[in-house]
């Protein structure tokens, strides 16, 4: 369980930095009166909310996945786990999926210069890698079945599909958000509300690329 | 007003239920005194503040309640947090310290104590005893079969010796401490005696353990107290603390797994022979004669028909004086001298050709299937009885001697020996059967059930579909 | 300080025009509050009649032919999981947090409302799956509510068929619904507060509904994992928890898995579960003690400090639900400690409740009675938790009965007085109207008394070493026949609180079409909540402008002010001086 003690300890110091940062000392009693606003000064460019939003879900992701991971440790100790050979696709998938990461990064920097253009052509770079990342991973799948490693057959088989299961579907919700904001995109809408979607596609991605690394480097080194 | 009132007759009550009711620890019988000290010393601690905290706020709602001036203004005041703080911290640490101080002896057993093996499965309990070489075999579920119950490893030389008990009932000898080492067959159950004290959890994978010194001779029930499924209230075995030499000629009497192996296949050709003493009440082909009370004896397994042929023979089954029926029968089994002649005419009565016995009984089937929810869990979804349970086959035998071994069995006239292995889960389970009318139900449910060889094949098929 | 508020910056607050708009598909977090609140307390009412069921059985065994041992163990498991998730968890987070949140903070809405909507109906979606399983065959599992492996999937337990794979489903939807309205309530507490509302003048009521969601969206993947790996182990045959074993005399075909793998996942979810339900308690019943007894809450610095370290601590105590699973037993010290500790801030809430009662001006209204009978019955429920968790102790009580009586005293029947003393307080808010002070009274009482006379006699049988979870007890002989007039005894007063609950809604609907019209502020309370200009509030809360806040949420009986209270929003030049 030590993987999502970890975690956990992190969110915890998150938290009371936060709550430090905001004066959780203070005696409230004593400070009746208004309040300056905007002290901090947080950025109005970006709807804060929305930014928040996605920063607590990926926490609530981040802890799935940790608690996966937490459990495929205790599970490996156990005397029945046979390692499997992770295909050597996998490599060429993390390509993929870096270049669709790399995608959203450039759409999010051309959102930046409100540059519609480089917006829609990093969406499509990112769109197509990430679904291209997806098949792959199907086809590692298959790969793995065609040699005799079923999901059933040992916990260290099972757990990759999981793995991989679970990320791809962390991926393919992403990819509705793309696909609507692409939607929108096409049809017009305001760069404004567009360059929203973006980064938070942006930062999703980045996200779930390390996720990605993570679990790879998990497999590959037990 | 009210308020202050009830609230401290709840405190009185409450002190008062403490030392007047009549439920408190079970008499110990073990060396675990200590726990009991230390919930004494939970008990003072969190009675002090229990008592306190409650009479201070009686104090509060009756002095400060619709008051004519204010209330005070006092946001906090860091000087009595920290006091009162510091003192929860100190009640906190009484009684965390002797309870860590007792869990460290009970995680480690004393090198002297002698190991005894508890073996559960659903809904039962069996035990192994190691032999001459004080140790006990080593076991996989792998190895686990009708000749070989305990899953003993047969390569395993320190395995032969090993007495198995196959009862619920165990011996231990007094003022030896012993660990149990727990070991479930499927799922999890929980080895509790609450004279004991402690308990601990089965596993299936692993071996837990748990120790005690057993201080006092007796009889102790044992309880499975983890949920185990629907049988798991009748889960029920039992300790006897006996003095050495009562153990040591206990355990003389038990049988080693070598013992239990090296016995001869059962030949029914002498079965036949003997046979013939049965013929006269159940018939030339084992299909029963109900004027004369004999059931149907045909398609039931090999080892239920020994076991219930010993119980008989033992005064197991057929000794309740209201069982007059039973008694007619009892007394056959002198014809039947030892193990081995009840073992052949086992054999030779479960290959008997089997027909379905004829309808007698009438009732609502419909009412019958709700109840037999309940008996499928042992007895199958079509009656075909599951060996490993000790649940015999029920579709195609003689219903009028099915409803009255379950009003037998309700009214304690069967099964409430305490050695019957199953009768006790059976006599829980025919609870359910509210009145004569219920019973009549649920056998005629039974009675739809396909024939046994029906049966077969639709198990094969169900098999077949399976796979 | 850091938040923008909303509504504030442009955006316009869409309001809904039909009656389907406003009252079924509806984005107001007070409409999907009282949604979220009447599908608990419906479902929460079916989970009561399963507990009088239970009681029917043990209170008089072979009386009643409907009940028989695999009912018994469904009836166990669906009333342990439905009180637990489908209704304290939905009632206090979905049906308190979302009315609460938006209106103690000054927000006009939650932060993202489509998704508030959707996460009710997937809720709904959740309750309804859950209910299905009473209609499929083989009825619901019976594995107990926390569906240990391998029972929970192999032959001998009711319910292995359809029932445990629609348990497992609606809990995963559970958690969807969950998540989506928990991302909202932090959202909106961290990003949604009005002008001057900084942190710590937050009402105690939203710390502890915005600690408890926090917890939740950390823990509840804990049960998501657990159910998606056993849903595997049970359909495709994995072998995550289910071990190599022997199960009605046939070998499976399972190798290794670790069943006490799956307790670790459960209880890293159950046990913060249990603070996801106590916190939001602790958080309202502060707020109704401090409003009724005219005082300010005492020490509310180490409060909100205790329920962010309540919170914290909550996560490295769970495996003293485990002391005799059969884990590494040296875990036992390490568990023990962290579990006692944790009894330090609890401690400190218990006194500080009392110690603002102190030298109050205590109105012993309804509400006050329920915040009342909270204390009495989680001080009880919380000193017996010290038996439990103290390891060596909790070797003899662990299963009985004992631990029967702890934890229905201190998560059963402490939080549902508090949500009893919330509604009562908060209802002129929701409804405009005003409730009956007997009825509420005689609900009280009977409640108090009924449910401390089920539960005290039940921590003796512990004592006994009753076991828990048994359909009859009899052959046993170190039960005395006495302990079965207990069981008869406490049948009838679960009878009795049973029926109880039928004055709480007769009073409900009755003062919902005949109450009196209730005052926008008949508590005299301080904050946000009750200076809406409407009563009860419109879509979007405040009207035209946003209220400020200017002070804490506690200035009740403020020497020198005319008033026993200011509220929230008014500025100190306004505040009327006394003569």
């Amino acid at each position: 369980m030590e993987t999502i003690l970890l975690f956990i300890a992190a969110a915890i110091v998150t938290c009371l930095t936060y709550l430090w940062r905001n004066q959780i000392t203070e005696k409230p009693w004593l400070t009746a009166g208004a309040i300056e606003d905007d002290a901090s000064g947080v950025s109005d460019e970006i709807d804060p909310a929305a930014r928040t939003g996605l920063m607590v879900f990926l926490a609530v992701v981040t802890s799935v996945f940790a608690l996966f991971i937490s459990a495929y440790f205790l599970r490996m100790e156990l005397n029945d786990w046979r390692p499997l050979p992770e295909p050597g696709l996998l490599w060429v998938n993390t390509l993929l999926l870096f270049i669709g990461s790399f995608g959203m990064q450039a759409a999010w920097n051309a959102a930046r210069r409100e540059d519609k253009r480089g917006i829609q052509n990093g969406l499509l770079i990112a769109g197509a890698f990430t679904l291209a990342f997806i098949g792959g991973q199907l086809w590692a799948w298959q790969l793995l079945s065609d040699s005799g490693y079923f999901v059933y057959s040992n916990p260290a088989n099972a757990f990759f599909f999981v793995f991989t299961g679970l990320h791809a579907i962390h991926l393919l919700g992403g990819l509705w958000v793309w696909l609507t904001t692409t939607h929108r995109l096409w049809s017009g809408a305001h760069l404004e509300t567009v360059g929203l979607r973006v980064e938070l596609c942006k930062t999703y991605w980045h996200y779930l690329l390390i996720v990605w690394l993570v679990l790879f480097a998990l497999l590959l080194s037990t | 007003m009210l308020l202050a009132v009830v609230l401290l007759l709840l405190v009185v009550g409450t002190v008062a239920f403490h030392f007047l009711s009549p439920w408190w620890f079970t008499p110990l019988a073990s060396n675990w005194g200590t726990i009991d000290l230390t919930i004494l010393i939970t008990f003072w601690v969190t009675g002090v503040v229990f008592i306190a905290v409650n009479l201070f706020l009686i104090y509060c709602v009756l002095k400060f309640r619709n008051r004519t001036e204010r209330a005070d203004y006092e946001p906090e005041n860091t000087k009595l947090e920290v006091g009162l703080t510091v003192i929860t911290a100190i009640g906190v640490a009484a009684m965390l310290a002797p309870g860590l101080f007792v869990w460290g002896q009970f995680i480690d057993p004393p090198d002297e104590a002698w190991e005894l093996e508890a073996l559960g499965q659903q809904w039962r309990w069996m035990y192994r005893l190691p032999g001459e070489d004080g140790e006990l075999g080593t076991t996989d579920p792998g190895f686990i079969s009708a000749d070989n119950p305990f899953g003993i490893n047969p390569h395993d030389e320190r395995g032969q010796d090993d007495l198995l008990v196959s009862s619920s009932e165990v011996h231990i000898p007094v003022d030896r401490p012993v660990t149990f080492l727990l070991r479930s067959k499927d799922v999890l159950h929980n080895f509790a005696v609450a004279q004991f004290r402690v308990k601990m959890d089965l596993v299936p994978g692993l071996v837990t353990y748990m120790w005690l010194t057993p201080t006092e001779t007796g009889t102790y029930d044992i309880l499975c107290e983890e949920l185990c499924g629907v049988g798991h209230f009748a889960m029920r075995g039992r300790v006897v603390v006996d003095s050495q030499e009562d153990f040591d000629a206990w355990s003389a009497q038990q049988v080693t797994f070598a013992e239990t192996q090296a016995l001869p296949p059962p030949d029914p050709t002498i079965g036949q022979a003997l046979y013939g003493t049965c013929m006269a009440c159940h018939g030339v082909d084992g299909s029963g004669v109900e004027q004369l009370n004999a059931p149907k004896i045909t398609g039931l397994d090999e080892a239920y028909i020994a076991h219930q042929l010993t119980n008989f023979k033992k005064g197991i089954r057929g000794a309740n004086e209201e069982d007059k029926y039973g008694q007619t029968m009892a007394p056959m089994m002198a014809l039947l001298p030892d193990d081995a002649s009840i073992r052949h005419v086992s054999a030779y009565v479960a290959g008997l050709p089997d027909e379905q016995a004829a309808t007698t009984i009438e009732g609502d089937a419909e009412m019958g299937k709700r109840y037999y929810v309940t008996c499928e869990q042992c007895h199958g979804d079509i009656g075909q009885g599951i060996p490993a349970m000790g649940a015999p086959r029920l579709s195609g035998q003689s219903d009028w001697y099915l409803v009255r071994q379950l009003f037998n069995f309700k009214h304690g006239i069967r099964g409430a020996h305490p050695d019957d292995l199953y009768g006790f889960q059976m006599g829980a389970m025919a609870r359910i059967f509210r009145d004569q009318q219920s019973m009549f139900d649920v056998v005629a449910y039974i009675n739809t059930m396909p024939s046994p060889a029906e049966g077969e094949n639709q198990i094969a098929s169900l098999e077949l579909n399976q796979e | 300080m850091a938040y923008v508020p909303i509504a504030d910056r442009g955006q316009e607050m869409s309001h809904p025009h039909s009656w389907v708009t406003k009252y079924v598909w509806s984005q107001d977090h007070k409409v999907i509050a009282i949604q979220y609140s009447i599908t608990a307390i419906a479902v929460g009412v079916v989970a009561m009649v399963l507990s009088g069921l239970m009681r029917l059985q043990l209170g008089f065994p072979d009386t009643f032919s409907f009940i028989d041992p695999n009912q018994y163990y469904q009836f166990v498991t669906m009333h342990g999981m439905i009180m637990v998730i489908y209704l304290l968890t939905a009632l206090f987070l979905g049906g308190f947090g979302n009315y609460l949140i938006p209106l103690m903070c000054g927000a006009r809405d939650m932060v993202f409302p489509y998704m508030n909507m959707l996460s009710y109906w997937v809720y709904l979606l959740s309750v309804l799956i859950l209910m299905a399983s009473f209609f499929v065959p083989g009825g619901p599992t019976g594995a107990g509510w926390t569906l240990y492996p391998p029972q929970a999937i192999a032959q001998g337990t009711p319910g292995i068929g359809a029932g445990i794979l629609l348990m497992l489903i609606s809990l995963g939807v559970f958690i969807v619904a969950f998540t989506m309205g928990g991302l909202n309530y932090v959202t909106t507490v961290l990003q949604a507060r009005t002008h001057g509302m900084t942190l710590m003048r937050m009402p105690l009521s939203v710390w502890g509904i915005f600690t408890a969601t926090v917890l939740g969206l950390l823990a509840f993947p804990a049960l998501l994992v657990s159910a998606i790996m056993m849903t595997l182990d049970n359909l495709i045959g994995t072998s995550f928890f289910m071990p190599a074993m022997v199960s009605m005399g046939e070998l499976n075909e399972h190798e290794g898995g670790s069943p006490v793998l799956f307790q670790h996942l459960f209880w890293f979810f159950g046990h913060p579960e249990v603070y996801i339900v106590a916190l939001p308690a602790f958080g309202i019943v502060s707020d109704l003690i401090s409003t009724h007894a005219r005082k300010n809450i005492f020490g509310y610095r180490m409060m909100v400090w205790a329920i962010v370290g309540i919170g914290a601590l909550s996560f490295i105590v769970w495996a003293h639900h485990m002391y005799v699973s059969g884990m590494n037993p040296y875990f036992g010290f390490f568990f023990a400690t962290t579990t006692l500790i944790i009894a330090v801030p609890t401690a400190i809430k218990v006194y500080n409740w009392v110690l603002t009662l102190w030298r109050g001006n205590l109105q012993l209204n309804v509400p006050m009675l329920f915040a009342i009978g909270f204390i009495f019955t989680f001080t009880h429920g919380g000193l017996t938790g010290l038996f439990l968790g103290n390891v060596v102790v909790d070797l003899p009580l662990s299963d009985t009965y004992f631990v029967v009586g702890h934890f229905h005293m201190v998560m059963g029947v402490s939080p549902v007085l508090v949500l009893f003393g919330a509604i009562y307080h908060w209802f002129p808010k929701i409804t405009g109207k005003m409730f009956s002070e007997t009825l509420g009274k005689w609900h009280f009482w009977l409640t108090l008394l009924g449910t401390y006379s089920i539960y005290l006699p039940m921590h003796y049988l512990g004592f006994l070493g009753v076991p828990r979870r048994y359909f009859a007890f009899d052959g046993t002989d170190f039960i005395p026949a006495s302990a079965e007039a207990a069981n008869v005894s406490i049948t009838v007063a679960a009878l009795i609180v049973a029926a109880t609950q039928i004055l709480f809604f007769i009073n409900v609907i009755y003062s919902l079409f005949y109450g009196k019209k209730a005052d926008p502020n008949p508590w005299g309370a301080t904050t946000l909540e009750w200076q809406t200009p409407q009563n009860p509030p419109e879509h979007g809360n405040w009207g035209d402008e946003l209220p400020r806040v200017y002070r804490w949420a506690y200035d009740y009986s403020v020497p020198g002010a005319k008033q026993d209270f200011i509220p929230q929003n008014v500025p100190p030049e306004a505040v009327e001086k006394a003569e």
